[in-house]
């Protein structure tokens, strides 16, 4: 590993859904809450569209965290992609810990559009808890250059299948 | 449809250890469709497999492809192009995926990444259950369409044993007695009477007691090559 003298700044994706996290770090934003800056925001129709294998492959890219951000129970915009999500999130946690990466680096959490200030509150909390459990062993500090598609090697005249949904 | 679940990634992490090259080649019809071994379990492993070789300081490349049907030798052959630059093929085929990517490819380590389960279906999202044992000779027409093979624990044909217990098995009690959903049917249908009849014991020998087994249809079968 290489030294540096930088501290620690945990690179943490949300996957947030539109109905309503996505809104909630808007209204954070605009109430002048802060939270951490290295949150990477991903707009989602629904938190219903997370799939495990996103989940997976952007740990494999080196993210050092994950959050997951959805609609309260009972509220979801398309009545239970909130609720799927959270299953999926639980088992790509399993995933992570089968792997040898700790389970808390991903965290699925649900609010409403309303709830800015707890959003800026839950994401610090996440940054807090990734920086004590520190940088992931699979980030790209370490292998710069090798991003998603490390070590998928496309079979010769047969491109490797897409990342994406592939049911 | 064969339903199959994947190995434990630590099991597999084990089978592979050495290799350093890896094609991951998953299996377009039943698991896919029981989600053991499509495209995206295909991805989440190679993915798992990949992340968890670094963490361990061997890395591995995990290559990603599915066949649409890898129980047949056309579908594989194109597998044959680029085969050499992998140590090892991991299978997230059925058994018979396995063991076709394995004879048509016999110079090359195939390794299986599911353990394949049984044949059988869906009750609801997610959960899967045992229907036939490819016994080879179907009772169902007698059984009310029910298979007292598969699903009674001792394969009994003329009705329950004494631990069929409120139209459960003792074996499990989460498990209905067939043989009582079998009574419930025939009777459903008017048709109880019909059990009455007793069953002779069974020919097993088109079972596994047989030993492999093998259909031979000589109307499919491609004329010899002389007589084209």
């Amino acid at each position: 590993m290489t030294a540096t003298e930088t501290p620690f700044e945990p690179r943490i994706v949300a996957f947030c859904c539109r109905h309503c996290a996505y809104a909630a770090a808007d209204l954070a934003g605009t109430s002048r809450l802060a939270y951490p800056p290295a949150l990477k925001i991903v707009e989602l129709p629904c938190t219903g569209r997370v799939d495990v294998l996103e989940l997976l492959r952007t740990f494999e890219d080196g993210v050092d965290g994950l959050l997951v951000a959805g609609c309260l129970p009972g509220r979801c915009h398309y009545l239970a992609g909130n609720l799927h999500a959270r299953q999926r999130v639980d088992y790509a946690r399993r995933w992570l810990e089968d792997i040898g990466l700790e389970g808390e680096r991903l965290r699925m959490i649900n609010l409403s559009a309303a709830m800015g200030a707890q959003f800026a509150e839950l994401a610090t909390e996440m940054a807090e808890t990734i920086k004590d459990l520190g940088p992931s062993p699979l980030g790209t500090r370490q292998t710069a250059g090798q991003g998603l598609s490390i070590g998928s090697t496309p079979l010769p005249g047969e491109a490797v299948h897409d990342h994406g949904d592939g049911r | 449809m064969i339903v199959a679940k994947q190995k434990p990634l630590s099991e597999l992490t084990a089978m592979l250890d050495g290799y350093r090259n890896v094609l991951a080649v998953g299996c377009g019809t039943c698991v896919t469709v029981c989600f053991a071994g499509g495209v995206k379990e295909v991805g989440i492993l190679a993915s798992a497999l990949r992340m968890a070789r670094r963490l361990d300081g061997e890395p591995m490349s995990v290559a990603e492809t599915t066949v649409q049907r890898q129980c047949e030798a056309e579908y594989i052959a194109p597998l044959a192009e680029g085969l050499d630059e992998f140590d090892a093929v991991l299978s997230l085929g059925c058994g018979v995926g396995v063991q076709t990517l394995a004879e048509r490819f016999p110079g090359k380590r195939v390794l299986p990444a599911l353990d394949t389960a049984f044949m059988g279906l869906p009750t609801e999202q997610g959960v899967w259950e045992e229907r036939c044992q490819g016994c080879g000779h179907c009772v169902l027409d007698i059984t009310g369409g029910i298979c007292p093979v598969s699903r009674c624990a001792k394969q009994l044909m003329n009705g329950p044993c004494g631990g069929s217990q409120g139209g459960m098995c003792e074996v499990d009690t989460d498990t209905p007695c067939a043989w009582q959903l079998i009574w419930e049917r025939l009777a459903g249908q008017g048709l109880a009477d019909r059990l009455l009849e007793i069953q002779p014991p069974r020919d097993w020998s088109t079972s596994r007691d047989g030993g492999p087994r093998r259909i031979v249809r000589d109307d499919l079968r491609l004329p010899p090559a002389e007589d084209v």
